[in-house]
């Protein structure tokens, strides 16, 4: 049996065909990851391209009124930005940001859980207060006091350049603590077990046995911590870029976008911000439902 | 007659009191919308109000900068300040002679005290002028005619001027008088170097002076109160007991701050919104032409640019390269589509309004963004050059717009900008004298004269510690400066108005700058509020009054 047939057949692929609104969250994530990912090909333009902007063509509305204009279907911003196109290119960024402070943190958090739980003791107590005193903070919190700090320490010049990291790292940093205290607990748990001793009386390494025989076995509650994440990181994301802390306009996220948009909401150009913010919305609730969907369908007691 | 280098204007200014005249009469319509129903004073008011920037410093000598010096009359009253229709009219200084044309003798207003109690005496005015011409300041050329500054006895003081100086009184206007004892007692003797963003003083957060509002609260960035001074000389018009100073820099935030009353008064409406706030009931927009002029320039005097991808040469001190700038801007569409026809493109550093201007002079370079891209191949850059634009985000009416728009622009002709938009405590601690930190900038200039010499003196003589302080770029044209020491002493209205223009087509020709328009200032504010829009964009809060 092929691998791709032998998870057709498993129990988790059964609960999704039987779940609807798995299937339809899959479908509009599908959508709007086929959109930005292929936006290089298929974005009617290239918002990046600042030669390409007209500032005639600013603030045109979607082309279903009367003054749209069928080159831009859902409109231009306030610089002739068109604002499908700056929807595909930001979502572009918005998930390659969401996604790398997501892969951050769990590498972060299993390197502090599995040292935290395996090692116990006085390292053990030293990490998980510095988990549960970051946990009592918002993480959108964390997430502007170590951007502003960063940027701070940061040469002016190099502000623009590095403000994607500087946003991985801080996003990054601001969830590992949940990833820490999920992977410590499950390695309390392996570490007593007979594999574990066994390991350890043939003489392995501290190292090999947590990479190699204890990590495999705490991996299932990490990726749907991390599905979950993933929706919350974008979202921080965005909310650092609409509170200006963010992705400059020269390189707009979905946040940037809206905070762009937020300017003319009053005036009456409702389409700057709506859309992408519309976008935001659809793109985190599907993440979140398709997380939800994997948390019930790996949890054997709801089986 | 000798004239040295600190003889800024003399004898031109019998054409300055015609073109205050004249713009008395223009805004005289305006004024009657906005402010002269104001009658008696009703009960006492809190009035509430917000700008997208702070005034950086309660010092009013650490930046000539409109909305810094404005917001400090409240607090510190000058010798003399310019009344509703912009005439000079007397404050601290009851009355004034001049015994021989170099001096002036000021009568100080008896029984006048500081908002701490200190009295205030002639040495409180020798004091301030030291302190404004001394180091840290950034308002000294307004003294650039003065010798020196005496006492007399306790309530009279001399200037004495290198030259005859007509127009003294105007360039006193925005010099608010500080308390010696105070600034002494709290070692403030010296205005804090806002350039360097972090040097603060005493005076920096803390005010005194004999003005009509007394400095409550201070938070920078956020939020400033005032409260009424009892104990002013002056009757007051306005009968406001406290006052409010937001920052918000959102002007989305700003203006549903407006329309939810949260404030009453918002100094800096954007353009987009005024159909919105024009239309919504019991709100009111006082809207008027501003005499301030936007304009970019170009860092001409390094031999190599600060903030360029050119290394080993300046790439703006080829004239082909300005004048390709020149052509990529597009002032046309950033009028329709960026200030929404708020703003009246021009090609000249000063505008309409201003003695000097002439519709006939004020011709831009053509737009044409082809011909800009062919230049730039010429001048050795085919595929255009990166440098940095700096740029303010909460000085100028939609200043980041305009910058990202400019930005755009000139991608078309193949240029890498690269957008530094900051707030304008960082910015213009970056683009401003002494450092000049900046190869690409906006800026916007108001005379202060209401003359063209002033722009100018100010903005494109070549620098020498009092000429050129806001030539950021440090262009420097012997032709051009020699036209300016002639327009100081020409008494000839017409051939001191060819000299405006030959100078005015120097700095075209030369493409030493890009001007773009003159903005229009708009406030808007609740209808229960009377004020007087300036066209200067004072706002004192000495003609509001909150029914």
């Amino acid at each position: 049996m092929s691998a791709i047939a032998r998870w057709l057949d498993s129990d988790v692929a059964y609960s999704f065909r039987r779940s609807p609104v798995a299937l339809m969250a899959a479908l509009v994530l599908a959508i709007i990851l086929a959109g930005a990912v292929l936006a290089p090909w298929i974005a009617p333009h290239n918002p990046l391209d600042l030669a390409s902007l007209n500032l005639m063509d600013s603030r045109i509305p979607p082309v279903w009124d009367a003054e749209g204009q069928r080159s831009f279907p859902l409109g231009t911003d306030d610089q002739g930005r068109d604002i499908l196109s700056g929807i595909m290119y930001g979502v572009r960024i918005s998930l390659v940001i969401g996604v790398a402070s997501v892969i951050f943190a769990i590498v972060a958090g299993i390197a502090v859980g599995l040292l935290a739980g395996y090692a116990g003791g006085v390292l053990d107590a030293v990490l998980m207060r510095v988990a549960d005193i970051q946990l009592t903070f918002p993480a959108i919190l964390i997430a502007l006091l170590v951007d502003g700090v960063v940027t701070a320490a940061l040469p002016q010049e190099m502000h623009e350049r590095l403000k994607t990291q500087v946003l991985i790292f801080s996003i990054g940093i601001s969830f590992w603590p949940q990833f820490a205290r999920t992977v410590r607990g499950s390695t309390l748990v392996e570490r007593g077990r007979e594999y574990v001793m066994a390991a350890r009386v043939i003489g392995l390494s501290s190292g090999r046995i947590m990479l190699t025989h204890i990590l495999p076995n705490v991996l299932g509650p990490v990726f749907v911590i991390g599905t979950l994440t993933l929706g919350l990181a974008i979202l921080s994301e965005a909310t650092l870029s609409f509170l200006g802390v963010g992705l400059p306009p020269s390189s707009p996220s979905v946040g940037t976008l809206i905070r762009i948009g937020n300017d003319f909401l009053f005036s009456g150009e409702w389409w700057m911000t709506i859309f992408p913010g519309l976008t935001l919305v659809l793109l985190v609730l599907s993440i979140n439902l398709l997380g939800d969907w994997l948390r019930d369908a790996l949890n054997p007691k709801l089986r | 007659m000798s004239c040295d280098k600190g003889c800024v204007c003399y004898r031109h200014c019998y054409n300055e009191w015609g073109v205050l005249e004249m713009l008395r009469s223009v805004l005289a319509a305006s004024l009657f919308s906005v402010g002269l129903g104001a009658a008696l004073p009703a009960s006492a008011a809190t009035f509430r109000w917000a700008n997208d920037g702070d005034a950086n410093s309660m010092d009013p000598y650490t930046r000539n900068e409109t909305f810094l010096l404005s917001f400090a009359q409240n607090i510190y009253d000058p010798l003399v300040r310019r009344n509703r229709e912009l005439k000079v009219e007397p404050a601290l200084a009851m009355s004034w002679e001049q015994p021989d044309p170099l001096t002036w003798r000021f009568h100080l207003r008896p029984d006048v005290k500081f908002h701490g109690g200190e009295a205030f005496t002639a040495d409180d005015v020798v004091f301030s002028y030291q302190r404004a011409t001394g180091p840290g300041s950034q308002i000294n050329s307004n003294f650039s005619t003065v010798k020196e500054v005496k006492r007399v006895d306790d309530l009279t003081v001399d200037f004495i001027t290198k030259a005859p100086n007509p127009i003294l009184l105007q360039e006193l206007t925005q010099w608010g008088i500080m308390s010696k004892a105070w600034c002494e007692a709290h070692n403030a003797t010296q205005p804090a170097d806002l350039t360097k963003v972090k040097e603060e003083n005493f005076a920096t957060r803390n005010a005194n002076g004999t003005g009509p509002f007394i400095l409550g609260t201070r938070e920078p960035d956020r939020r400033t109160t005032l409260r009424n001074n009892p104990a002013w000389w002056d009757k007051p018009e306005h009968n406001l007991t406290e006052v409010t100073f937001n920052v918000i820099s959102s002007a989305n935030t700003r203006v549903a701050a407006l329309l939810s009353g949260d404030v009453d008064m918002i100094y800096t409406v954007p353009p987009q919104d005024m159909d919105r706030i024009g239309h919504t009931q019991g709100l009111k927009l006082a809207v008027g032409p501003e005499l301030r002029t936007i304009f970019f320039g170009f860092d001409q005097s390094r031999p190599e640019l600060l903030k360029s991808d050119v290394k080993g040469k300046n790439p703006f001190q080829d004239i082909r390269v300005r004048q390709a700038f020149n052509m990529a801007v597009d002032a046309k569409a950033i009028q329709s589509r960026v200030m929404r026809n708020q703003s009246h493109p021009t090609g000249l550093m000063y505008g309409p309004g201003v003695n000097g201007y002439t519709e006939a002079s004020d011709v831009r370079h053509k737009y044409d963004p082809d011909a800009a891209k062919k230049l730039l191949a010429e001048a050795g850059y085919p595929n255009g050059f990166g440098v940095t634009l700096d740029c303010p985000n909460d000085r100028y009416i939609n200043d980041e717009a305009i910058c990202q728009a400019v930005t755009n622009m000139l991608a078309r002709i193949g240029m890498k900008i690269t957008l530094n938009a900051q707030t304008r405590l960082q910015y213009f601690a970056q683009i401003s004298n002494p450092g000049y930190n900046t190869s690409f900038y906006m800026l916007g200039w108001t005379p202060t004269t209401y003359d063209a010499l002033n722009s100018f003196f100010n903005l494109a003589g070549t620098r020498n510690g009092v000429r050129g302080v806001f030539n950021d770029g440090g262009w420097s044209n012997k032709e051009f400066d020699d036209t300016l020491d002639q327009m100081a002493v020409e008494t000839d209205a017409a051939r001191r108005q060819q000299q405006i223009e030959r100078a005015s087509k120097i700095i075209h020709d030369e493409a030493a700058f890009i001007p773009l328009h003159q903005q229009t200032v708009v406030w808007a504010y609740r209808s229960n509020v009377e004020l007087q829009q300036m066209a200067d964009n004072w706002f004192p809060l000495r003609y509001v009054t909150v029914k």
